[in-house]
């Protein structure tokens, strides 16, 4: 099933990415030459296959963990300061974006 | 131009010159500094940072005074720019993360730093980790050391570049796709991937993440031994780290273990006695260049005459993995790449309207091109409509793929070999036409991540590439779940009765 440029112009917007109309048409045949690779697992018959979605669950059942949900000792002002040092506009811990809420 | 890592033939050599006091790690550390700079036209280093280096060297130089010093201590490594670290700059080859500082090591950096190697600094690699031939750097491309106008493969092509090269003993890389043993392949060096989940990915950015494992490449099946002992083990800040590997605890000293009982066979000159060869059927198909299947079918040859046995077996999903992998791996890549919103870290562009157009396109500058294609790739697949068709099916083909795998190790084979890429290294700019071209050279590598299995390369003669120059081909060698220890074995005794390995570019081939 080929991508139609409003295909295009719609994943764009779902995946944050700012594109053109001109740029739709190139785009467009590009992708519709990744899907024709991808297209063949359709014609695959997988019936009674579960989907793998952790490699080593072919081996044995995997649970995955999950933290205790508990304050750690990094967590300190100073160290909140030093992670935000990459944010491109902060202030007073927060980070600045534009203005969302009038 | 003679490099200093020349008078030394692997990590083994330079520890006993380091041991008897021939040369201290400061001087050693000051000479590659140099050799680095000497060569910067491989474009290999995207930072370098003298202080932070020779700062590494003292500690490594105080342990040695005390007599304390361990297999690695001294030993200079560099790191992939896709893991994080404080002090050298951080990239992942991305015009987004251009400015990025990390508050901390990953996990993998922290652990070589323990062992007291001795990090030259970071290593360029396709944007994300998204290339098989590190022509989607930011940085832009690296020359591979056996002719400056090929590709050194990708995406770890700075790590393999810098190893063979010579201009560092090991390096850090990491395989979602082949990205570790590709490149060890084309730039004629070694290199492991492990079973998935054996090495923490914490502080690994993110390219695809039930696929992504970290890897180290190096001159030697002995050396890579010591480099991934070092960097395995549980890490609680991995979500899919593994605790135990068949009963044995996840952690640095397994590896080197197995490997030291697999080697310890007392059955010379039929070391290998017993030991069966998986040779696939479809990795010998049509695609794959004569002189790369020459090379691979005259190692077997030489691994026959050490006592093992070959035995044909069929991965008969082997073809699906190509179109499996173009699946999962944009999907989880979109998800994985979301966080980068242009509000807590990474480029943001300087005029926008609103919150969304300020992400939008902050995003489109700051993603190279093949970076954008994988993100809409995977938006779409994962899109209303199209998640069971597409991203769902790719992971039922994923499980016959990895079936495949574990029929032929239950009762046919112990190992399995093959090629790791269908021909030599390409000339740089040669595969930019078709945008799916490049993915097609991934096709015996893919499989091996789908599956999560270990899977190492090491250099098993040349074939004639661009201009007719002999370039490198890599044996790939895949093993069952946490048999690296085995796969390194096999690989050591094949080393210690060829010398692949041992050949330099610019020496004669």
């Amino acid at each position: 099933m080929a991508l139609t440029e409003s295909d295009v112009a719609f994943v764009a917007k779902l995946a944050r990415l700012h594109i053109t109309p001109e740029q739709e048409p190139a785009i467009k045949h590009e992708l519709n030459q990744v899907m024709g690779l991808i297209e063949q697992l359709q014609s695959i018959d997988t019936a009674g296959v579960e989907p793998l979605a952790h490699p080593l669950s072919v081996l044995h059942d995997i649970e995955l963990r999950l933290r205790e949900d508990a304050s750690l000792p990094t967590n300190t002002i100073a160290q909140r300061n030093h992670l935000m040092q990459n944010a491109p506009a902060n202030a007073d811990g927060l980070f600045l974006v534009p203005r969302v809420i009038e | 131009m003679a490099l200093f890592l020349d008078q030394y033939a692997d990590i083994f050599a330079l520890r006993q010159a380091l041991n008897n006091k021939q040369l201290s790690v400061k001087e050693l550390t000051q000479a590659l500094l140099g050799d680095i700079k000497q060569h910067a036209n491989l474009n290999a280093f995207v930072d370098v940072q003298p202080e932070l280096s020779l700062a590494q060297a003292e500690i490594a130089e105080q342990s040695l005074a005390c007599g304390q010093a361990g297999a690695l201590t001294g030993i200079p490594l560099a790191h992939k720019d896709i893991f994080v670290t404080e002090g050298w700059r951080t990239t992942a080859g991305s015009r987004m993360l251009a400015d990025y500082r990390s508050p901390f090591d990953a996990t993998v950096v922290q652990a070589l730093l323990k062992v007291q190697t001795v990090s030259l600094g970071k290593l360029s690699c396709d944007e994300f980790a998204m290339g098989s031939g590190n022509e989607h750097a930011a940085t832009g491309p690296v020359r591979n050391p056996w002719d400056h106008e090929v590709v050194p493969g990708g995406s770890s092509g700075g790590s393999a570049a810098a190893v063979a090269a010579g201009l560092v003993l090991g390096a850090t890389g990491t395989d979602t796709g082949g990205s570790v043993r590709q490149p060890a392949a084309l730039s004629g060096i070694c290199g492991i991937k492990p079973t998935y989940g054996v090495a923490s990915r914490f502080g690994m950015i993110a390219y695809a993440s039930s696929l992504d494992q970290a890897g180290v490449m190096a001159r030697s099946a002995a050396d890579l031994a010591l480099l991934l002992d070092a960097i395995s083990g549980f890490d609680p800040r991995d979500a899919t780290s593994i605790e135990t590997c068949r009963g044995v605890a996840n952690a640095p000293g397994r590896i080197l273990s197995d490997y030291a009982s697999f080697n310890d066979t007392k059955k010379t000159p039929q070391p290998l006695a017993g030991l069966r060869i998986g040779v696939p059927t479809e990795y010998f198909g049509d695609g794959l260049n004569n002189d790369v299947a020459q090379a691979v079918e005259q190692a077997l040859v030489v691994l026959e005459s050490l006592g093992a046995k070959r035995v044909s077996i069929s991965l008969p999903n082997t073809a699906l993995s190509i179109p499996a992998y173009y699946v999962i791996a944009p999907a989880e890549a979109s998800s994985n790449l979301a966080r980068y919103d242009a509000v807590r870290y990474g480029h943001r562009t300087e005029t926008y309207t609103d919150l969304a157009d300020m992400s939008a396109r902050s995003r489109t500058e700051g993603f190279g091109e093949e970076v954008r294609k994988r993100i809409m790739i995977g938006t779409y697949v994962l899109s209303h409509g199209y998640y069971d068709a597409y991203y769902l099916q790719a992971q039922r083909v994923r499980r016959l793929i990895a079936q495949d795998f574990q029929r032929a190790f239950a009762d046919q084979c112990d190992v399995i070999m093959g090629p790791v890429t269908p021909t030599v290294a390409p000339a740089i700019g040669s595969l930019s036409t078709d945008p799916t071209a490049e993915w097609l050279g991934d096709i015996y590598t893919l499989s091996v991540n789908l599956a999560g299995l270990p899977g190492l390369s090491i250099p098993c003669g040349f074939a004639p590439g661009h201009r007719s120059q002999p370039l490198p081909v890599g044996l790939q060698m895949i093993g069952n779940y946490f048999d690296e220890g085995r796969l390194l074995a096999v690989a050591h005794q094949f080393q210690l009765v060829t010398d692949w390995h041992q050949r330099r570019p610019g020496a004669s081939t």
